[in-house]
């Protein structure tokens, strides 16, 4: 499948700013099913684009920014060619051993509410895979689908307490109910196509990753009950949301900001 | 305790003189009339309080800061005894450094099975943000404070591997400087090597790590929290004594993952930043987002290779009381050889057999948080009330796993200044040993801390301790210092007495 991603991100700042440092997880790699075919991130000021790697493997982009600034607008364009890939990952380097994975944060705290609701949901499953698809179809039967943008800072355990979720909380709280059944499980972050017409939507895609020993990681999507496939572009990973964040920012400066994401996915074939 | 404790003056129990090697300590001791000892004493402190070398004390309401109290008869170390120690010291720092480096890329030692693969992964002191990150010529801990007791002239026990931000340093040269002017004879005595250079040494230590191609004069800097930090008067005084810039994060900005210090001449590209503020609070970036101390970029800077951070982000993993049991295996996995230093028998309550051994003798036993230090949320058996036993016992039961328990050892004394006159005390030492690009070096002296109460075996200053100099003496005890020779000379350097006032952080 061929998706281009058209992604914007613009923040405006209430008074102007004198400097900007920012973090951008933004740069999808290639991976055995997964081939970037083009990708630029282009800013609307004066900046310089440093490129990296942070601790999780992820290709990161540093922006550096001299103010005044009173506003900034980051765009990704690009286009990925994908294949089926029964959402298993195949092609990645892994910097980190699974081990790592099973480790809380703050956003993703082990809940026993969230543990008890997965020691349920897998109760008949005769494999350790077999488990993760129950759980993933039990969270996408539980809550009603958000689509707003997420609420900054809410966690895991405070998500499962409300009837609807966004994709950011679906994930969070996969990867919880994973770790708690001994599963290795972390957060991902990316763009997906679905088969409506063209869709904007208000953040990019998030998605949960959990590894079973014989197959390596495999995609979760509690927002669909399935695993990711070839309408999903993977970016980055870490073990909550905010550790693959798109965009981390600092900025130097007084007043407030307003963010605005607009992100579209289509099928180009 | 009730034991038997080697003092490191007198001798072995029952001795009424003092060691031979230190006779004329002992002669010190019994002819200067104690009045005569308290009044240096309180002159020592007196200097302390108007240099502002207090500390505050957590838990505390009240505002005022108190200043740690120092004794005046100092401990020595021999200069064979030093010797030893600091040949198990620099093979425990080596070791350390290779286990960060190991830690953080291929995980030999996981792979190996010499550590248990979740006691790393699994512990928050491992610190995934920075993961594959090799720092400037694969340095980690630049600077360690290795907490050790004693219990004979050649038994040392590690207690802690303080591989972070270890602070005190300042102590071991303000005592010093105190010593000498206030008893030069015991410098006339015995050959003493000096302390003084420690600054020189930091600073070579800083200047060695710098990025490869960053020319021969390194630009240095001291990352302070701000003067609310216990430990501003050491930041400032290291710093100072230096000449190296104090600066805090406003001070650092982040360009093309290039760290700049912003001065009225202009931006200045730094290569060497000693921080003493914790990983959490480095980059807001990458660690706490609400951290208002940290440098954004930072760790970007680091990652590229372009800036050397001392001590390395992650190294809590190699001083995390979960690991340090597992330190002499550590230590042997790197070295090759057998552990020259012992660590302190320790049962790891997570292992019920070992909680089983811990509940059965509280009364013997120190019960330590694996997470607290300063010796906060710490039960000493052999003193601890009925009820403090019972306390600590339902909290073992509870969450075992954040304990760990060790035997209480017949911790070694110093005559110190007590109510009645002289009287033994127990000392715990924190040397400080330097990590630079040409290796490892101990610097020979350290903190003495001591425990002022009769008895008692926690000398952490929050809890009732105060502090000693610690003397080593030098090889050749026969040239002794002439009347006049009150600077010290070592490594090149010197220090003339009163040209220089040390001032103080606070102990960890």
């Amino acid at each position: 499948m061929r998706l281009s991603i058209d992604h914007h991100t613009i923040y405006r700042f209430t008074q102007p700013q004198g400097r900007l440092v920012q973090m951008l997880r933004l740069t999808p790699e290639n991976t055995h099913d997964q081939t970037v075919a083009s990708w630029r991130i282009d800013v609307d000021c004066d900046a310089r684009l440093r490129p990296g790697r942070d601790g999780f493997g992820n290709a990161v982009t540093m922006l550096y920014a001299e103010g005044p600034v009173d506003g900034i607008e980051i765009t990704v364009k690009g286009e990925v060619l994908t294949s089926h890939s029964d959402g298993v990952l195949r092609g990645v380097h892994e910097t980190l051993p699974p081990a790592l994975f099973l480790r809380a944060t703050e956003a993703t705290a082990h809940d026993a509410a969230i543990a008890e609701f997965a020691a349920d949901a897998v109760v008949g499953a005769r494999d350790r895979i077999g488990a993760l698809h129950r759980l993933n179809r039990a969270l996408h039967q539980q809550f009603v689908f958000d689509a707003g943008r997420p609420e900054p800072g809410l966690t895991a355990g405070a998500a499962f307490r409300k009837d609807s979720a966004t994709p950011r909380d679906m994930a969070q709280m996969f990867a919880v109910a994973a770790r708690s059944l001994g599963a290795p499980a972390r957060y991902v972050s990316g763009y997906h196509h679905t088969d409506f017409e063209v869709v904007h939507f208000p953040t990019p895609h998030g998605w949960a990753e959990a590894h079973v020993d014989g197959l390596g990681w495999v995609g979760f999507d509690p927002c669909t009950g399935m695993s990711p496939e070839e309408h999903y572009v993977r970016v980055a990973m870490a073990l909550d949301a905010a550790g693959a964040a798109p965009v981390a920012g600092s900025r130097l400066g007084e007043g407030g900001e307003e963010l605005d994401v607009d992100v579209v996915v289509q099928r180009e074939d | 305790m009730g034991k038997q404790a080697f003092d490191e003056i007198m001798g072995t129990p029952g001795d009424t003189t003092a060691r031979p090697e230190l006779a004329a300590l002992g002669h010190w001791i019994e002819e200067t009339p104690d009045a005569e000892l308290r009044r240096r004493q309180e002159a020592a402190e007196t200097t302390f309080r108007q240099l502002g070398i207090t500390f505050a004390v957590y838990g505390e309401n009240e505002a005022a800061e108190r200043i740690i109290p120092f004794d005046i008869v100092p401990r020595v170390f021999l200069h064979d005894e030093w010797t030893r120690l600091s040949e198990g010291l620099v093979q425990r720092v080596e070791a350390i450094n290779a286990f960060l480096n190991d830690i953080y890329g291929e995980r030999r030692i996981l792979k190996e099975g010499i550590l248990p693969e979740d006691l790393v992964l699994g512990n928050a002191q491992f610190r995934p943000e920075i993961a594959g990150i090799r720092p400037p010529h694969g340095v980690w801990a630049h600077i360690c404070g290795i907490d050790l007791v004693r219990t004979g002239p050649d038994d040392f026990f590690v207690l802690e591997d303080n591989a972070r931000t270890p602070s005190g340093v300042s102590y071991m040269l303000e005592n010093r400087e105190a010593m000498l002017r206030l008893c030069p004879e015991l410098f006339r005595e015995f050959r003493v090597a000096a302390v003084d250079s420690y600054p020189d040494l930091l600073l070579e230590t800083m200047k060695s790590v710098a990025p490869h191609g960053t020319g021969s004069n390194p630009t240095c800097v001291l990352l302070t929290p701000g003067h609310y930090n216990s430990a501003y008067y050491e930041h400032s005084f290291l710093a100072d004594s230096m000449g190296i810039e104090l600066v805090e994060a406003a001070d650092l900005v982040v360009d093309d993952d290039i760290v700049w210090m912003r001065t009225i001449a202009g931006r200045v590209k730094v290569d060497v930043i000693y921080r003493r503020i914790d990983d959490d609070y480095l980059d807001p970036l990458v660690f706490r987002p609400d951290s208002a101390l940290g440098v954004p970029g930072l760790i970007a800077a680091y990652a590229a290779g372009n800036v050397a951070i001392m001590n390395a982000p992650g190294n809590g993993i190699a001083d995390d009381k979960a690991i340090y049991s597992y330190m002499p295996d550590i230590v042997k996995f790197y070295s090759g050889g057998e552990c020259k230093l012992r660590n302190v028998e320790t049962w790891r309550c997570r292992e019920p057999q070992a909680l089983k051994y811990v509940l059965d003798n509280l009364e013997d036993v120190v019960v330590k948080l694996v997470d607290g230090s300063g010796g906060y949320g710490m039960l000493v058996g052999p003193t601890a009330s009925k009820q403090e036993i019972e306390d600590f016992r339902a909290a073992l039961i509870a969450e075992p796993h954040r304990y760990i328990a060790q035997p209480t050892l017949a911790l070694s004394t110093v005559p110190t200044m007590a109510d009645g006159g002289l009287s033994p005390r127990h000392v715990d030492f924190r040397p400080f040993v330097l990590s630079g690009s040409k290796g490892v070096q101990v610097v020979p002296g350290g903190l003495t801390r001591v425990a002022l109460k009769e008895g008692s075996l926690v000398v952490n200053s929050s809890q009732g301790g105060g502090t000693k100099d610690s003397f080593v003496l030098m090889k050749d005890q026969s040239q002794r210092m002439g009347a006049g020779g009150m600077t010290q000379t070592m490594g090149g350097m010197s220090q003339t007495l009163g040209t220089m006032l040390p001032s103080a952080g606070a102990d960890t």
